[in-house]
């Protein structure tokens, strides 16, 4: 049996992680969606063919990331989810078309196969600004003003033009040829508009949350706390740096960029997770006023303790199988 | 206008409805895939694996069909029923955590090498693989059916302030109505896959199709469908003489009881008059629902005048529970009857391909039916003598939930006639384009109509 206060910590960061698995993980095959060069037919396969293995269990990190909120702090669930109740709609029909878009374009009649091209990339690309909108309106506490709506749309395209990013990177090391040179100057312009992005927020978020500000401007906290937008800003310079330089004789370095922009999501969310905790509703709610009951919370994380590890093994499994270049995705 | 209650309960329906067909097939159908790519590595003969190559298609259709229409679901809790969480989340949620940890993980890890890996790992990885596939999707039924089955026979918690604290795991999931729910639902998606196999195979069959695998395939699903289906009107029953025991009020709508009597016929049809507390244009099999309840024509039968104001619309109930059970006598006669002549003739004649192609989504139809009496007969409770419907619901605004709900039900139409044309078609193109060698054919049942074999090649 765990302490209730403890279990509440535990289980805010083991939703952190899978929520950062998630943008990291179907960010980058949602991001090979928004960037699906419709016109392209080959490349659009090789592309697909790329994520082809992976995006369904990705999107499990969602499923958990939401559950995890459902079972530990139900109340919060509620409360967000109430708030966001149409943009959540979108996401899911947006998740729902661009999954079965996925088989149907393969498998359907030939002659549909473009219209379930166009069904897969705007469904990855509403699915990716739908999840911005709704971390928008979480940053600004959920208020219905204008600047809320306007900052929301905003972070919408920020978040599209992150998992864009992160997905033009994970196309430099899966493909080769004209498709990679398309990705590299994809993944250069997108990381211009991201990096945009993420100042936008960097700087609406201390400004409207009187909280943030004082945590993040707070002596003696300030002088690390500032480093993160420093190395963030490096980040960006590196891969930019790298980014020119790719395609490389022998491929070399072509998973730089990516690891890059894994850290910028790393850092960015780590900023986030650490401006508003410990609330789960900003201003509102906490993590120790919204736990489930910690017998329910210890039942769970004995599960998870055991489980989790055998996940992320089987999950990296399944990446070493398709490690490398793409081959065509055939099923056998 | 409808209010936000209503219209929650029909999002709902529909959202768990359409999800629900999904699994039911990939449940059992990953079993049979197992069962083919273990033959395949067994005996190397080639026609195991066309088997497994055009099920697994089929499979990974229906499974991503599965898995996205699941995702909304755990977001309607929160949205549409908070109430639901905030009373017994304390249950519900390990037991849903369970189901993501142990199962949604276990087999969306392994689809990818089941579906696209293998060239790229050993044969016995890759039929490890879809094995685990399999026991993800039944642990995945076992957890839900767990919570769902709770809902209905609640035991191993307390209440404290209004809100449900787990005492005895082992009581919640192993709660009375559980190992009987799960192995119906088992057995039903067993159903299930195997008239789908069937009919697809048959409609193979019907077009000319001269290869082995349709026509094995076949014959496979008949043998499961003829063994299951007399162990499902077993297991069904016995899961009747349990909910008997723990909901009596979901019995008496079943067999429309108005009023608790002895020698109570079995309806094989009546039109439920719920203002009259009647029957009208009953036809029944005198003393046979005492029989069946009760073990002896003359058992009283408890009727809904003793559950008053706290019993389910008996109508859908009723009407539900015959059309299962009809399907089921359905598949039970068909099975048997198609199976025996195969056996004696190696062939089936047209007209009896034809029927099994209509039957190919008859475990559907028995599916919903059961869960309509199951989940309607639990009325007006959500989490049976804990929490009511009408208490768990949201005070979202009516236009928001009417919104969501239009597009979730123009979606689901979309995706229902794609799906549902896709197969066909996956099965016309096996018929025109596979490539097989002489002793893999067989005789054609009917002639094939000429096809054009220049359009569509590719993409098998």
């Amino acid at each position: 049996m765990f302490e209730a206060n403890t279990l509440a910590v535990v289980f805010v960061s083991l939703m952190g992680l899978s929520i950062l698995l998630y943008a990291v993980l179907d960010g980058f095959d949602l991001g090979v969606g928004i960037l699906l060069p419709l016109e392209q037919k080959d490349d659009s396969d090789t592309m697909i063919a790329s994520i082809g293995p992976f995006w369904d269990a990705n999107e499990t990190w969602l499923v958990l990331a939401v559950g995890l909120l459902l079972i530990a702090f139900p109340a919060a669930h509620s409360y967000i989810f109430k708030e966001l109740y149409i943009p959540t709609a979108v996401l899911l029909i947006s998740l729902v078309l661009r999954g079965v878009a996925f088989d149907f374009r393969a498998k359907a009649a030939f002659s549909h196969k473009p219209t379930w091209n166009r069904v897969f990339k705007m469904g990855s690309l509403l699915a990716a600004m739908s999840q911005g909108y709704m971390l928008g309106m979480y940053i600004m506490g959920f208020e219905s003003t204008l600047a809320a709506y306007s900052f929301s749309l905003l972070s919408a395209f920020g978040v599209a033009a992150a998992y864009s990013y992160i997905g033009a990177c994970w196309l430099i090391m899966k493909t080769e040829g004209a498709l990679q040179i398309q990705a590299v100057n994809w993944a250069k312009k997108t990381s211009l508009i991201c990096f945009v992005g993420i100042i936008g927020v960097s700087v609406v978020n201390p400004i409207i949350n009187p909280d943030v500000y004082a945590k993040w401007f707070m002596w003696p906290n300030a002088i690390y706390m500032l480093a993160l937008p420093f190395i963030c800003f490096s980040l960006f310079v590196y891969s930019y740096i790298q980014l020119t330089r790719l395609p490389a004789v022998e491929d070399k370095g072509c998973w730089k960029p990516f690891m890059a922009a894994v850290m910028i999501f790393l850092l960015c969310f780590f900023g986030l997770g650490f401006s508003f905790f410990p609330y789960i509703v900003p201003g509102k709610l906490t993590i120790w006023e919204s736990a489930s009951a910690p017998e329910s919370l210890s039942f769970i994380l004995w599960g998870a303790i055991l489980v989790v590890p055998v996940i992320f093994s089987y999950t990296a499994y399944s990446y070493r199988v398709f490690w490398g270049k793409v081959q065509e995705l055939r099923y056998h | 206008m409808l209010e936000t209650l209503m219209l929650s309960r029909i999002q709902f329906a529909a959202n768990i409805s359409f999800h629900i067909l999904f699994p039911t097939i990939t449940i059992a159908l990953s079993w049979f895939l197992f069962y083919f790519k273990f033959r395949y590595d067994k005996t190397k003969d080639p026609v195991w694996m066309r088997a497994y190559r055009f099920w697994v298609k089929i499979f990974a259709l229906t499974f991503a069909i599965g898995v996205v229409s699941g995702i909304t679901m755990s977001f309607q809790f929160g949205t549409n029923w908070p109430k639901f969480m905030e009373t017994v989340g304390n249950i519900a949620g390990p037991l849903l955590g369970y189901e993501v940890l142990t199962a949604f993980f276990l087999e969306a890890g392994f689809l990818g090498i089941m579906l696209f890996g293998i060239n790229r790992v050993s044969p016995r990885i890759h039929t490890l693989s879809t094995f685990i596939v399999a026991v993800g999707t039944s642990l995945s039924a076992f957890w839900i059916l767990a919570l769902n089955s709770w809902m209905q026979t609640p035991q191993g918690h307390e209440m404290r302030d209004g809100v449900a604290f787990p005492i005895s795991w082992l009581e919640i999931i192993f709660n009375p109505s559980f190992p009987y729910r799960l192995t119906h639902m088992l057995i039903a998606s067993g159903l299930t896959a195997a008239f789908l196999v069937a009919g697809i195979s048959a409609y193979r069959l019907l077009k000319g199709d001269n290869k082995q695998a349709p026509k094995l395939t076949l014959k496979i699903s008949l043998t499961v469908a003829m063994l299951l289906t007399p162990l499902q009107i077993f297991v069904g029953d016995l899961h009747g003489l349990n909910t008997l025991e723990h909901q009596p009020q979901k019995i008496a709508a079943m067999e429309s009881v108005w009023h608790t009597e002895k020698n109570v016929p079995f309806l094989i049809f009546a039109i439920p008059d719920e203002a009259n507390k009647t029957n009208h244009f009953e036809i029944g099999l005198p003393g046979m629902a005492s029989f069946v309840l009760t073990h002896d024509f003359n058992g009283e039968v408890k009727g809904l005048n003793e559950f008053e104001g706290n019993h389910p619309p008996v109508a859908p109930v009723f009407y539900a529970f015959r059309i299962m059970v009809g399907i089921g006598l359905l598949m039970l006669a068909i099975s048997w009857f198609s199976r025996i002549k195969i056996a004696r003739k190696q062939s089936l004649p047209p007209w009896l391909l034809k029927a099994l192609v209509a039957m190919s989504f008859s475990g559907w139809i028995a599916t919903l039916a059961g869960w309509y009496v199951t989940e309607i007969g639990r009325q007006p409770w959500l989490v049976n003598g804990i929490l009511t419907i009408k208490d768990a619901a949201t005070d979202i605004a009516p236009e928001n939930v009417g919104f969501t709900l239009v597009m979730y039900l123009i979606l689901y139409a979309v995706l229902l006639v794609a799906y549902l044309h896709t197969i066909f078609t996956m099965a016309g193109r096996a018929i025109e384009i596979e490539e097989i060698s002489d002793e893999e054919r067989i005789k054609p049942i009917v002639t094939p109509a000429p096809v054009n074999l220049n359009k569509e090649k590719q993409h098998v």
